[in-house]
């Protein structure tokens, strides 16, 4: 690896042009993508909120509703950003060839990728709003310093997205980013304590989860969302950047080899 | 520097010395040198796999080179891509229009990649779209235009930076001649403008029509160059009988002081005065031929040999 590609990604202007067309693109097509975003959520709460919430009761000393709720709002910034990441940015910069018109322009690989990141994790900031008022009118928050999720899931969104950029850049085909989904983001949803306490697991696979990103983006979510203030912020935000920055490095480096040869 | 005349030389808008690039070990430019001078259209003519586009990549910055030198506007490439491509525009072979987007949005958006200011932009956009024809299709979809109106709108685009430089990958292959002739006459408007012009083509006609100055190029090395006229005047004799038909030509013309070529089906006759070989031919009512002054496409075959390249 030649040093220029340790050197911290900085954000200049072509990143915004990049995210202010992909804004332009989802104003078109905002309430199909709304109710994407927030229809399979608003059911999770509902049906297993409500329905499931009934027999289980308090978790960790609040409401389930409140429990999965924070748990489904920092799992759907992991599926926002992971499927945004790879099927749309695969898109562009294979079938559809925006990026080779884009490299033509000042922009260089690693403004355009920075710009899919903001976006993607913009994305996640939209249906995570969505999915907080579902789960207030549910009565499932308690607050308003849960608010303070919203810039939480904008972090989340970004390392899930600079993880998703990798596959797309290595990605031959769209089958590719299947395994990630069945091998990386299903088993990170069932196992980082979206819908049970982690500590239900047995001791070794909670040494594992805690290494996840899931997991943290969850223990970060769930306090805010119940009205507390969570534990260790310092450390769950530094995991979480800790992925999202060689993430994007090497994403970068994948990128440049398709695209500037 | 100063000349003689006291003006100073303007200095080439690209230039490129012994300029290498390589995939893996297949090397497919092969250390060629050109300069385009500041307000002149340059053609790039080969067949295909000659390393055209490889070529216009690297002057852009998107492919490094793997040996040589290459400068744009006086600045080293790749290492100034950003701030050469800000003042370049480009036209790519394949459309890559942004099929999200309308025909105007096509515009801003990639405006917006340039930083550029959106009052000008909207200022450029209704100018550009006026230029190429298209001011009645602003609000249309991209995926229902035709393939010229596509072609109109990427030349369009390639202007929305107000380039010094516009590169055009083949510009005109694929479309009718109606759309041709139209893109060939913007084409000559932006060099009336001042701005140069560096394009690649397999059309001998297109080059011919517009270029000052060419190279033609190889299996990635530049077999010739210079200006238009000259490479036609140095490589081939100034008249061409085309012989098809199933008359007895061969014969007729076996006599004649001039150059005999078959290719295919056809007999090429070059020739300084056709007048002698002419009457001849048209003593044998079965022979069909055309007289015609000697073309590039003349001095193309004759360069690259007259096998068919795929």
């Amino acid at each position: 690896m030649s040093a220029a590609y340790l050197v911290l990604p900085r954000l200049r202007h072509g990143a915004f042009a990049v995210w202010r067309r992909n804004v332009l693109v989802w104003r078109k097509l905002m309430v199909p993508s709304l109710l994407f975003n927030l229809g399979e959520p608003f059911l999770y709460l509902l049906g297993l909120g409500y329905g499931l919430g009934l027999f289980i009761g308090d978790t960790m000393q609040m409401p389930y509703l409140t429990f999965l709720a924070s748990g489904i709002l920092a799992s759907s910034a992991m599926n926002t950003a992971s499927f945004e990441a790879m099927y749309s940015v695969y898109t562009r910069m294979v079938p559809q060839r925006t990026y080779d018109a884009i490299l033509a322009t000042p922009l260089e690989v690693q403004d355009v990728l920075a710009g899919e990141a903001l976006w993607a994790a913009t994305k996640c900031v939209i249906s995570g709003a969505g999915i907080l008022l579902v789960a207030a009118l549910l009565g499932g928050v308690h607050g308003w310093p849960a608010l303070w999720v919203i810039p939480v899931l904008f972090v989340v969104g970004v390392a899930f997205a600079c993880l998703g950029l990798i596959m797309s850049s290595m990605a031959n085909g769209y089958d590719y980013f299947s395994y990630y989904m069945t091998l990386v983001v299903t088993p990170m949803f069932v196992l980082s304590g979206v819908f049970y306490p982690v500590s239900a697991l047995p001791g070794v696979l909670q040494s594992i989860v805690q290494v996840l990103p899931l997991y943290h983006a969850v223990e970060l979510v769930r306090p805010l969302v119940a009205g507390r203030v969570p534990d260790q912020i310092g450390l769950h935000l530094s995991v979480l950047v800790l992925y999202a920055v060689p993430a994007f490095l090497i994403a970068v480096r994948f990128a440049r080899r398709r695209l500037v040869v | 520097m100063v000349d003689e005349a006291g003006s100073a030389p303007a200095a080439p808008v690209v230039s490129a010395r012994g300029l290498i690039k390589r995939f893996d070990a297949r090397e497919v430019v092969r250390g060629i040198d050109f300069a385009i001078p500041a307000g002149s259209c340059f053609g790039i003519l080969g067949p295909n796999g000659a390393g055209k586009t490889t070529t216009l990549r690297m002057v852009l910055g998107q492919s490094p080179p793997s040996g040589g030198t290459l400068e744009v506007f006086g600045l080293p490439i790749p290492e100034n891509g950003r701030a050469v491509r800000a003042r370049i525009g480009l036209v790519p072979q394949m459309d890559n229009l942004d099929p999200d987007f309308t025909v105007a949005e096509n515009l801003r958006i990639y405006g917006n990649y340039f930083g550029l200011p959106d009052a000008m932009l909207e200022q450029r956009i209704a100018s550009l779209l006026a230029f190429v024809e298209l001011s009645d299709r602003a609000d249309t979809k991209i995926t229902t235009l035709s393939g010229g109106m596509r072609r109109r709108l990427t030349i369009a685009r390639s202007l929305i930076n107000d380039p010094e430089l516009v590169v055009l990958d083949e510009p005109t292959t694929g479309l009718d001649p109606q759309v041709r002739h139209m893109i060939w006459a913007r084409l000559r408007d932006l060099r009336a403008q001042g701005k140069t012009l560096l394009l690649t083509t397999h059309y001998m006609e297109e080059a011919e029509r517009l270029c000052d100055q060419l190279v033609v190029m190889d299996e990635g090395r530049v077999l010739e160059r210079g200006a238009t006229r000259d490479l036609i005047r140095r490589h081939v004799e100034p008249e061409v009988l085309e012989v098809r038909g199933d008359g007895d030509a061969r014969r007729l013309l076996s006599g004649c002081s001039g150059r005999l070529e078959t290719v295919g089906d056809t007999l090429y006759y070059y020739t300084d005065n056709a007048r002698a070989a002419v009457a001849r031919l048209e003593s044998d009512p079965h022979v069909v031929f055309q007289h015609r002054p000697a073309n590039l496409e003349d001095v193309f075959l004759k360069l690259t040999g007259r096998e068919l390249r795929e």
